[in-house]
């Protein structure tokens, strides 16, 4: 045996999944096609945020959706009746979405659609405020739901997924009349934690603040589109 | 447990490292990770799941050794760098501002390898 050699690497832990990232970003890109990552607690109101949105933009853009989900299809299939793509993806016993499990996605919806033809792809992670914040999956923007049910400290309790969030909707406002919740201190709490982010206060009950997150999809559409 | 994840990225990058040094000549002592304290992992946790994960693989032997990086953030009023605090929403201390730039505390990385040639 020889002398022990240390060998320096500075390499990041998640070099794997940020290189599958990169590729998935290079096919979306490629395929001019705008990815939107988005994640939040269990039952923030995910799915119904995209049943709603999905009603408007499919009458302007064409929209697929990568589907999250531990253990079942029942998300999917409440998706499948806008008559867009629309891609489960079983993560098993994994908490979050990788870039493999979402370039596995893409190839399903390539054999579904010629994504030349898309312009959003809507990744639905798995409910979680805390692993889906470190593992990159080739998103352009990330979105990250936050329920006032959840409480007004959530964003520093979970500042990664907070920080990490290029727009932040609070979900459930329709509620506030009805809760001791202060959304004052919980807009405080997400600049505080990432003061770059932009927010969106909605209610997919109402359909208030709809219009506001509609508008900025079209944007970074058009912006993406116009590169 | 996204450490299991974060472990199975860290032993692939390993192998990967490895293939180029001639795997079947070396023995890896020790991994040494660089773990920021705002990232979402628990030290022990990778740990344990990279001990359970390497056992009775050519590098059951090998151990991790984790460097934690403290967390560190800049006031964009006065640019002096501080010890950002949940406690008071992340300000500074100094002005009262919101942490802006982060300066360290988001790194995980390997930073280096220790081996024996065989």
């Amino acid at each position: 045996m020889h002398l022990p050699i240390s060998d320096k690497i500075e390499l990041n832990i998640l070099h794997q999944n940020s290189h599958q990232a990169e590729k998935n970003k290079v096919k979306f890109n490629n395929y001019n096609l705008l990815c939107l990552n988005i994640m939040s607690s269990p039952g923030a109101g995910k799915t119904r945020l995209l049943e709603i949105t999905l009603e408007d933009l499919s009458k302007e853009f064409q929209s697929a959706v990568l589907e999250g989900d531990m253990t079942t299809n029942l998300d999917a299939a409440r998706l499948e009746k806008f008559n867009i793509p629309v891609v489960p993806i079983t993560t098993g016993r994994a908490c979050h979405l990788d870039a493999s499990m979402v370039s596995g996605g893409l190839k399903l919806l390539e054999k579904k659609i010629n994504p030349d033809l898309l312009d959003i792809l809507l990744v639905e992670n798995v409910g979680n405020l805390v692993c889906p914040a470190e593992f990159e999956i080739g998103e352009h923007f990330k979105v990250a739901l936050l329920s006032i049910t959840e409480g007004e400290d959530k964003p520093l309790k979970y500042p990664i997924m907070f920080r990490e969030a290029d727009l932040i909707l609070i979900t459930k406002v329709d509620l506030l009349p009805y809760l001791n919740f202060d959304i004052k201190e919980l807009k405080s709490n997400i600049k505080s934690t990432n003061p770059k982010a932009e927010v969106i206060e909605i209610s997919s009950l109402t359909k208030s603040g709809f219009d506001l997150w509609q508008n900025w999809i079209s944007k970074k559409i058009m912006k993406f589109k116009n590169k | 447990m996204h450490e299991v994840d974060m472990t199975k990225c860290l032993i692939l990058s390993i192998e990967e490292w490895a293939e180029k040094k001639n795997k079947e000549k070396i023995v890896v002592e020790k991994i040494n990770l660089k773990i920021g304290e705002f990232t979402c992992v628990e030290p022990i946790s990778l740990i344990n799941t990279f001990n359970a994960a390497v056992l009775g693989s050519w590098l059951d032997s090998s151990e991790i050794i984790i460097e934690t990086i403290p967390f560190e953030g800049k006031c964009s009023k006065c640019n002096r760098s501080y010890f950002p605090q949940k406690e008071n929403g992340y300000k500074s201390p100094c002005c009262n501002f919101n942490l802006e730039e982060i300066i360290s505390g988001r790194e995980l990385k390997i930073a280096s390898i220790d081996f024996k040639e065989k």
